[in-house]
């Protein structure tokens, strides 16, 4: 009888796999997908890089242009996420299972942080240039909104997950609602979302450049303008910025992190 | 005039017969109660329905002379006052210290803004060094409730539940996640409060030997009906299979040291 437990999951290992295999196949097939050229794209793009795609000595130059640009990307990333995670933090204390005050609350606060949340940062900031053009402050409100449906999720599964048992007890003593809230539900969760404000921080600081191509301002932009004239090197030292930037960033909020959990 | 009284009480859970079935004692002041039965008897339930943390289907429950069932949210507050309870999980804010801990138990005392800002009179707060003094915790009283061991931390809900200035301390099986020694020094203590401070305590146990031990009176209840209302000395071994439905020799405990025949 034991023999069988094995045979149905080798069964079920096979035609799971077979499964896999066969999208794959098959999805290469209809998309016309040619995995040799694939391959050899590659080492034809390992080749082109090491020739053209480094910083050179004459890039340099560009240097006291791009630095006040990465500045102000950073500043509006970290602008965005904060202003952000205090919305975020309102919505997800009437979002949350455990905090919630009725049920209408909580299903308008889910449904705008889904909405939000799953609207790509590229059509966000289309559609925000509409409005405002291309300024930094379309880049802004596109971060803004970004951050805020997904901080408003990640702040209340941390909610949820602190649990209900401080929570019963303070009801019990004859505490209030906003007693128990800053009492006992923001002490408990803090280190947590003090870790997914950063985090937010590190990827909005990321797709900022992004976002900075479609606006037409801060280091995206600057990238976008060296590489669409083919001044390859300083588009390199572009992005050996912000590389440098993003470790920098995730080197401070580890430290950040160690010392607040 | 009884302290608590519960008339005819009983709870439905999904329209399904009976979490709790037609209870009805009272207890004075100063008494220690102990409630004991099997899993899922409804000792839980019973305990709070007497705080309305859990509301009856039916029946009255007065605790002061005040009739809980048609209470104001803030006329709530203020009986809930009155009732301190502990928790077999402590129930405690961990990444804060013993003395926030214990203070958290003087917030249904206090305006909106007060309790929110964490601001506690002088007063309150030498209150709340004499409670952790009488407990025993002083060495412990800026530590940081995860660093302290079971016992200690149920002293800790002990003391939340004192500077309360509680009538009635509910006690929900306060001692299941503590070994021998810790359970005789929190039981210790609940005896201590009730003799020398004239609170009513009322606990449930699965331990019928501390019941036995300790209490004034011991209730006994199974699958929401009280089948026992006495004195410990007058619990026999029929009165335990009506509680339990098992022999008193086929359970873990010994009854027979204190009634030979």
């Amino acid at each position: 009888m034991r023999d069988d437990i094995f045979t149905k999951r080798r069964n079920g290992n096979l035609v799971f796999f077979s499964a896999l295999l066969i999208l794959s196949v098959g999805s290469i097939i209809i998309t016309e997908y040619d995995v040799i050229k694939g391959f050899t794209s590659i080492t034809k793009a390992v080749i082109w890089g090491g020739s053209n795609f480094y910083p050179d000595a004459e890039s340099l130059r560009i240097l006291p242009e791009i630095l006040p640009k990465l500045q102000e990307t950073v500043l509006m990333s970290i602008a965005a996420t904060t202003v952000a995670a205090v919305l975020a933090l309102v919505l997800s204390l009437a979002g949350s299972q455990t905090t919630r005050i009725n049920r209408i609350f909580s299903i308008v606060s889910r449904g705008i942080a889904s909405f939000f949340r799953n609207i790509p940062l590229v059509a966000w900031a289309m559609v925000l240039m509409i409005s405002f053009s291309q300024s930094p402050l379309t880049g802004y409100l596109a971060l803004f909104f970004g951050s805020l449906g997904f901080l408003t999720r990640a702040f209340m599964e941390t909610i949820d997950e602190v649990g209900n048992n401080s929570i019963e007890a303070l009801q019990a003593t004859g505490a209030s609602y906003f007693h128990i809230i800053f009492q006992a539900v923001l002490p408990a969760s803090m280190p947590q979302m003090i870790s997914w404000l950063l985090y937010m921080i590190e990827t909005n600081i990321r797709d900022a450049t992004l976002v900075g191509v479609l606006t037409g301002t801060g280091i995206g932009f600057s990238f976008d303008l060296y590489y669409k004239r083919f001044d390859y090197h300083a588009a390199s030292l572009v992005v050996l910025l912000i590389v440098i930037t993003v470790i920098v960033i995730e080197l401070v909020s580890n430290n950040v992190r160690r010392v607040i959990l | 005039m009884a302290l608590l009284e519960l008339k005819n009480v009983t709870k439905n859970y999904n329209n399904e017969c009976c979490a709790l079935d037609n209870v009805s004692f009272s207890v004075d002041k100063g008494e220690f109660v102990s409630i004991i039965g099997p899993s899922g008897a409804g000792k839980s339930t019973l305990l709070r329905c007497i705080n309305r943390m859990v509301e009856a289907s039916s029946g009255e429950i007065s605790v002061d002379g005040v009739i809980s069932s048609s209470l104001s949210k803030k006329k709530l507050r203020k009986l809930r006052t009155k009732i301190g309870m502990i928790f077999q999980h402590y129930n405690l804010v961990d990444r804060l210290t013993v003395i926030e801990n214990v203070l958290h138990g003087r917030l249904g005392y206090k305006s909106t803004l007060a309790g929110v800002l964490g601001r506690y009179s002088q007063e309150e707060k030498s209150q709340a060094y004499r409670i952790i003094e009488i407990l025993g915790l002083n060495e412990q009283i800026y530590k940081r409730c995860d660093q302290l061991s079971g016992g200690q931390k149920q002293r800790v809900g002990i003391a939340r539940a004192l500077v309360q200035n509680p009538k009635i301390i509910l006690c929900d099986e306060p001692i299941a996640s503590l070994d021998p020694n810790a359970s005789k020094i929190i039981m210790d203590h609940l005896r201590n409060i009730s003799k020398e401070m004239g609170i009513t305590i009322i606990v449930n146990l699965h331990q019928v030997e501390v019941a036995l031990k300790y209490s004034d009176r011991i209730i006994g209840v199974n699958r929401g009906k009280v089948v026992f209302d006495g004195a410990p000395c007058d619990l026999t071994t029929r009165q335990i299979r009506d509680i339990y439905g098992s022999e008193s020799e086929d359970l873990i405990f010994d009854l027979g040291e204190r009634h030979a025949g």
